[in-house]
């Protein structure tokens, strides 16, 4: 509390004991302790959603994968997402915050920021005005180290793990950095606020995050082929506990996935919070409600998949959409992943092991058309038209045509995914190899890739 | 000497020690074990996926006691492991050669 009053109160002293005050003076003083106080509010926030997007990749993502799989590739799989903690912040200090948000061509940025040259506390006007660049530098990073973790749940159980290092490697440099600038970045083809040619909404990162992780699992999981022994008796999930706490945790992490990108401590920040809760209740119903009806009983693995895929699907929308319609498109989300993971996977025979496609994929996809249909100016009044009024955003505010640039938005990122994706694998198979050798995978990756088990419950 | 093995619900272990207890038999070694016999196993559903668990967890148990009192146990551990359902389990009786107390070299049913 004093900490908070001493700007405002010593500052006009101060100019008192100077000059003689003049009303210009004081108000000096005063705008500039005022921004100094929105800035302290804003830069909180986003320091705690950093954090807690941090926390989504690790614990929750590698607890909610850790317990899908069976029990001899439970360290392997939390490993997976946990190193990229490391190699996605190396890649980010060094070229990757640059190539995502330097001000390049439509496409991907230029080497403005190589080794984050330039990104200090002085605030970047153009992402964000009242946070240090440097949040805003590191708040982006956690987005990048979550998307290539939420990949390995297509081909948990079966890749090399220095095959995946340097498939991560290089998807982060080809797919995703390109992906965020064409979305985020100023002047990217996709940025709806910064020059973009086609305007398209993405406030938390569906298309970025989710369509490219989502499709590139895809297209992993059938590049890669299936586990040995799948579909069989003995490939079930070892521990719906552990998946529990992990979900549980994305859901909080979300928040700061979600309402920190609005990147500051806003009404707009609240907004999107609430419709990210609220999408998440209704998905998680909408998926039990669905198994329910078609194979008799209501699973805890269905309730907390059903919650993600609603994290997910609202992503894109959640800084644009009302409460309402924010529950329809989390209930949708919650039915439409349910049939994609069981109904469609089941037809088509690939094994994406931990639905990291009917998840992320079609739930980013959904999400990211439906943004186009429920994106209004009542939550978000940042664009303007041309005599300065707020544009209309979705078809809700009679911008009918807005759906078809997020199709646009989402057909690109599904393109830059398959392509990009494929040809990494194909380079990574040639260098090194892509799937461990039949008995390492029988034996488990814990042992075969990392020398340790999770479990020695007699010592 | 007789071995006792009983394979029993593990709900029912509970009940089939305090009923061995009853009748002054202290001595079992259990083994948790999964198995079945002609019960069928059930149905568990992960994310669509349908796997028709048959293998189901039971209880084992084992005890050596002198022949004399086998009648005895037997009927003991079937009437506190019964719940007259398909899958409460079976019990096989076995002659033991001998037994050694390790502690002292007891033989025999000194060692039991």
């Amino acid at each position: 509390m004093k900490i908070r009053l001493l700007p405002l109160a010593l500052l006009p002293a101060a100019a008192f004991a100077q000059a003689p005050a003049t009303i210009e003076t004081k108000l000096a003083a005063l705008e500039a302790a005022t921004k100094a106080a929105q800035s302290a509010g804003d830069n909180a926030w986003m320091l705690t959603s950093s954090a807690l997007v941090l926390m989504m990749t690790a614990p929750g993502l590698a607890l909610f994968y850790g317990g899908l799989v069976r029990k001899k590739n439970v360290l392997a799989t939390m490993m997976q997402s946990f190193i990229m903690m490391g190699l996605i912040t190396v890649l980010w200090a060094f070229v990757g915050y640059s190539l995502a948000f330097g001000e390049g061509n439509p496409f991907f940025g230029d080497l403005r920021y190589l080794f984050l040259n330039g990104v200090g506390a002085e605030p970047n006007g153009d992402y964000a005005g009242t946070i240090p660049h440097q949040t805003f530098m590191v708040y982006q990073l956690m987005f990048a180290i979550i998307t290539p973790a939420l990949i390995t749940g297509a081909f948990a159980e079966r890749m090399k793990f220095s095959a995946m290092l340097l498939f991560m490697t290089l998807w982060a440099l080809l797919v995703y950095f390109p992906m965020a600038h064409m979305v985020w970045g100023k002047g990217g083809f996709l940025n709806a606020y910064l020059g973009g040619k086609v305007p398209s909404f993405d406030f938390a990162g569906g298309t970025v995050v989710h369509i490219t992780s989502g499709v590139s699992a895809l297209v992993c999981a059938l590049y890669l082929g299936k586990r040995v022994g799948y579909p069989g008796e003995a490939i079930k999930p070892h521990s719906l506990v552990l998946s529990f706490i992990g979900a549980a945790l994305l859901w909080v992490g979300w928040f700061g996935f979600n309402a920190g990108s609005a990147l500051g401590a806003s009404s707009l920040a609240t907004s999107a919070f609430v419709a990210t809760h609220f999408a998440a209740a209704t998905a998680a119903l909408g998926w039990v409600i669905a198994e329910w009806m078609k194979s008799g009983k209501p699973s805890v693995l269905g309730g907390i998949s059903g919650a993600v895929a609603g994290l997910v699907a609202i992503t894109p929308a959640s800084g644009f959409v009302q409460p309402m319609p924010a529950m329809f498109i989390g209930f949708a989300a919650g039915v439409v992943c349910y049939l994609m993971c069981t109904a469609v996977k089941g037809m088509f025979g690939y094994d994406d092991s931990l639905d990291a496609f009917g998840v992320h994929g079609a739930g980013g996809t959904l999400g990211a058309i439906l943004t186009g249909v429920f994106a209004t100016n009542a939550v978000n009044s940042a664009l303007k038209d041309a005599a300065g009024n707020p544009a209309p955003l979705g078809l809700v505010d009679g911008n009918g045509g807005q759906i078809l640039n997020q199709a646009i938005g989402a057909g690109i990122a599904w393109v830059l995914a398959i392509v990009g994706t494929l040809v990494i694998l194909k380079v990574c198979d040639l260098l090194i190899g892509l799937r461990v050798e039949r008995d390492h995978e029988i034996q488990g990756l814990d042992l075969s890739m990392h020398g340790e088990e999770g479990y020695i419950l007699e010592s | 000497m007789k071995k006792i093995e009983a394979v029993i619900q593990p709900f029912k272990l509970e009940d089939v020690k305090e009923a061995l207890k009853a009748i002054g038999i202290d001595g079992m070694t259990i083994t948790e074990v999964r198995g079945h016999g002609r019960q069928k196993g059930h149905k568990e559903v992960y994310r669509g996926q349908e796997y028709n668990v048959d293998l189901l967890p039971k209880v084992k148990l084992e005890l050596v006691i002198p022949s004399t009192r086998s009648d005895e146990v037997v009927k003991a551990i079937t009437a506190a492991a019964r719940t007259g359902k398909i899958g409460d389990g079976k019990i096989f009786i076995y002659e033991v050669g001998d037994a050694v107390r390790i502690r002292n070299d007891d033989r025999g049913d000194a060692a039991l």
